[in-house]
């Protein structure tokens, strides 16, 4: 679980987030939403620390973050996961390399030990045959595959996603939620999942924090989400037109 | 104030990529990695360059010192010292910071914008260790090597064209190239290129990793890596001259 309270983030004097707080449950796929520019990869960005908050706190089950020293910080990252949007995969490096090398780094294991454990994070992706290609010979949906195996190689107990879906079509977001969806009640991991796709949210999205203009607008489920009085969620959540027929439909059979 | 900011954050990048490595072994493989891509890989263009530029100096020292007064093995003297005082430390840092210097930026630069170095850090590794100190290990230890590879060829340079032009007997200029030879010439040259090294991988690894933007901003940070490590260079090359001599 992850708890965070009244982070705010400012770049100069553009205040970015404003007392953010909410609480990402383990083994559910938490979802932050948002239009661009609301602070959503800015909010995913302070979780992990890669920027630094200006105030507020940022607790991995209880352990306080921002409190944290570099080591201790260096530490629980090993219990970290992320999915970057472009998938963030090492150029010079094979598949199998890139998902080998948090092993490399932090473990002790024989050759055999890791190339096992690549094969079987490389296998729960469905990605065959592969192995040895380079990110530049494979495609955006199985580099973004990788880049979850990668991620989950070494166990993490908190697996962040920044924009999975981005750039890929829709059958192929699909698998990608799915798959992550999977993982996540697999391996009980608390995943946060940065996007502004709502196919997304209508199927994976366990908990919805919707962030506008870097506040917290609104939170809550995927049922609940299809009701929300919020203006500002309404136009995000309905900009699509099957959206609206879906609320109306279900709105009508509940009448 | 701009000046401060720059020296301040490269001295703290230093810092991080100078502290103990996360495993010793894999940064071990990467540096003899390095070593073949930043220097063995350079040791064609540094051969090319030195024949030219001591078949250059032999030609300019001739025309200048064609005075009976002057014996002529002293063409091969003045390729030599010429050679190992600042052709084959200086210029040719000059050159390797273009080569050498915009591959360290655009790798790193290249990285920070996909997210790469990002990716690292999530995993719990120094990033500025893992990509800058092996690179500037590897250009450290390899300019030596390539400053005597550029003497040597550059004394053959000078021995092609020389004789085949008639500015200089083959035998005067081998006279010429080991008459007075004063060995700290080659120590001096040496401890400069050692500062060269460190220059030339860590100014331009400053500039990469501290790129924000796109490949626009990629291309433009190696334009300023280049430039500022060779003013650098010059400026350190003039402090240790004057200190070293």
């Amino acid at each position: 679980m992850i708890t965070i309270q009244n982070i705010s983030k400012s770049f100069d004097d553009n205040l970015v987030l404003d007392e953010v707080s909410t609480v990402f449950e383990a083994g559910k796929t938490n979802l932050i939403i948002g239009r661009s520019g609301s602070g959503k990869t800015v909010l995913l960005k302070s979780i992990v620390g890669l920027h630094e908050v200006d105030q507020g706190d940022i607790f991995y089950d209880d352990r306080n973050f921002t409190k944290m020293n570099h080591k201790l910080r260096k530490k629980l990252r090993q219990e970290m996961g992320m999915v970057f949007q472009g998938g963030a995969l090492f150029d010079s490096f094979s598949v199998e390399e890139n998902v080998r090398f948090p092993l490399d780094m932090f473990t002790n294991k024989t050759l055999k030990e890791k190339q096992n454990r690549v094969d079987f994070c490389l296998d729960r992706v469905n990605i065959e045959k592969a192995h040895k290609l380079y990110p530049a010979e494979i495609s955006g949906g199985m580099q973004k595959r990788v880049a979850i195996a990668r991620a989950i190689v070494m166990n993490p107990k908190y697996l962040f996603c920044d924009e999975p879906n981005s750039g890929l079509d829709p059958e192929t977001s699909l698998v990608i939620d799915e798959l992550v969806h999977e993982l996540t009640v697999d391996f009980n991991m608390t995943t946060v999942i940065n996007t502004h796709d709502m196919n997304s949210v209508m199927e994976i999205g366990d908990r919805i924090l919707f962030i506008s203009e870097g506040v917290k607008t609104w939170e809550g489920t995927k049922e609940e989400i299809l009701h929300v009085q919020n203006k500002k969620l309404q136009e995000f959540v309905f900009a699509n037109k099957t959206y609206r027929q879906i609320r109306d439909l279900k709105i009508e059979k509940e009448r | 104030m701009n000046l401060f900011f720059h020296v301040g954050r490269y001295f703290s990048l230093l810092s991080r990529a100078f502290s103990r490595p996360e495993k010793h072994r894999i940064y071990f493989r990467k540096l003899f990695i390095e070593v073949e891509q930043l220097g063995l890989d350079s040791v064609g263009i540094v051969a090319i360059i030195s024949i030219f530029m001591g078949g250059i100096i032999t030609l300019q020292v001739a025309y200048n010192m064609s005075s009976p007064l002057f014996p002529s093995y002293l063409i091969g003297l003045g390729n030599r010292d010429t050679l190992i005082l600042e052709f084959s430390s200086t210029i040719m840092a000059l050159i390797m910071a273009g080569k050498i210097g915009s591959n360290i930026t655009s790798e790193i630069g290249s990285m920070r914008v996909t997210e790469q170095i990002d990716s690292l850090e999530i995993m719990g590794i120094n990033s500025a260790s893992y990509l800058i100190l092996p690179k500037t290990l590897a250009v450290v230890f390899i300019f030596p090597f390539l400053f005597v590879l550029s003497v040597f060829f550059g004394l053959i340079g000078g021995l092609i064209v020389g004789p085949s032009v008639g500015a200089v007997t083959a035998p005067d200029y081998i006279n010429g190239i080991q008459y007075l030879f004063t060995p700290y010439y080659v120590t001096f040259s040496m401890i400069k290129t050692l500062f060269f090294g460190f220059l030339v991988a860590t100014v331009p690894a400053y500039f990469g990793y501290y790129v924000d933007g796109g490949a626009f901003e990629v291309g433009a940070a190696s334009t300023r890596a280049v430039v500022n490590t060779n003013i650098l260079i010059l400026v350190f090359d003039l402090v240790l001259t004057q200190l070293l001599f």
